[in-house]
């Protein structure tokens, strides 16, 4: 088979999308990482509050930092405005800033 | 110009329910002299008596308020004035919305647009038919959100 040629077994590529280029990292046991996508375009929302604790906690880690755009996969508009939100929950005691 | 406004504010847990009406009225009668308008005041679920995520003066929980106010920019200066040397107050809060929400309604439109404008483009009609494309496939994942790389320990 040419390099490059349609892989046709193997059951390593199984999931089409988590081939593509993002990364997808095989690690022993064929793990994949699966291709990141903005939560915000995917989703559709357009006002990113402070008041959703639900939303914005999803993008706090246990230590209550931002979690970086190269985890997540947010895009840069929507970290920025995402940011903004974690701040001012953060005023309001509805987030931590340092949580140990 | 009357712009519209979210105003948060954080009292004590051990506000009573005076305490609370209390400030609120003071709010409102500063509201009403600047020739402003309350639209809304929420301190029911989700807000009320709430866990604060940090303890603020050895105080664990906070009894919060949301108000959404119409007016000037003036009228919430005075407000933040206010509040800023009320006593038992623990946080508050000035957000203008308007311009946000304008922002939001315009992406929106942009994206429908858009959308229409790429179907019609293929040759379909502008608007999704019923019984047409993925469906109820949305919520698959949606559970386990996208941080299977948390490998983040700073």
């Amino acid at each position: 088979m040419p390099f490059g040629g349609p892989r046709k077994f193997g059951g390593k590529d199984k999931d089409g999308k988590a081939g593509d280029k993002a990364g997808a990292r095989q690690r022993g046991g064929g793990f994949f990482r699966r291709r990141k996508v903005c939560k915000f375009c995917a989703d559709k929302i357009d006002d990113i509050n402070y008041k959703d604790i639900k939303l914005l906690s999803g993008f706090v880690p246990e230590r209550g930092k931002v979690l970086p755009r190269r985890i997540s996969g947010t895009c840069a508009k929507h970290q920025r405005s995402l940011r903004v939100a974690i701040v001012r929950a953060r005023q309001l005691a509805l987030l931590p800033y340092a949580a140990d | 110009m009357n712009r519209t406004y979210e105003l948060i504010y954080v009292l004590k847990p051990d506000a009573s329910e005076d305490e609370v009406n209390d400030l609120h009225k003071q709010v409102a009668e500063i509201v009403d002299r600047m020739g402003g308008k309350i639209d809304k005041t929420e301190n029911q679920m989700p807000w009320g008596r709430r866990k604060l995520a940090y303890e603020i003066g050895h105080h664990k929980e906070g009894f919060y308020v949301l108000e959404l106010i119409t007016g000037s920019g003036e009228l919430m200066k005075e407000i933040d004035r206010r509040l800023k040397v009320t006593e038992g107050l623990l946080r508050h809060l000035i957000v203008r919305v308007d311009e946000s929400a304008i922002k939001a309604d315009r992406a929106r439109t942009k994206r429908t647009e858009e959308s229409r404008r790429r179907r019609v483009a293929r040759g379909l009609p502008p608007d999704r038919q019923p019984g047409e494309g993925p469906q109820g496939d949305n919520d698959d994942d949606s559970g386990d959100m996208m941080f299977d790389g948390a490998d983040l320990e700073a």
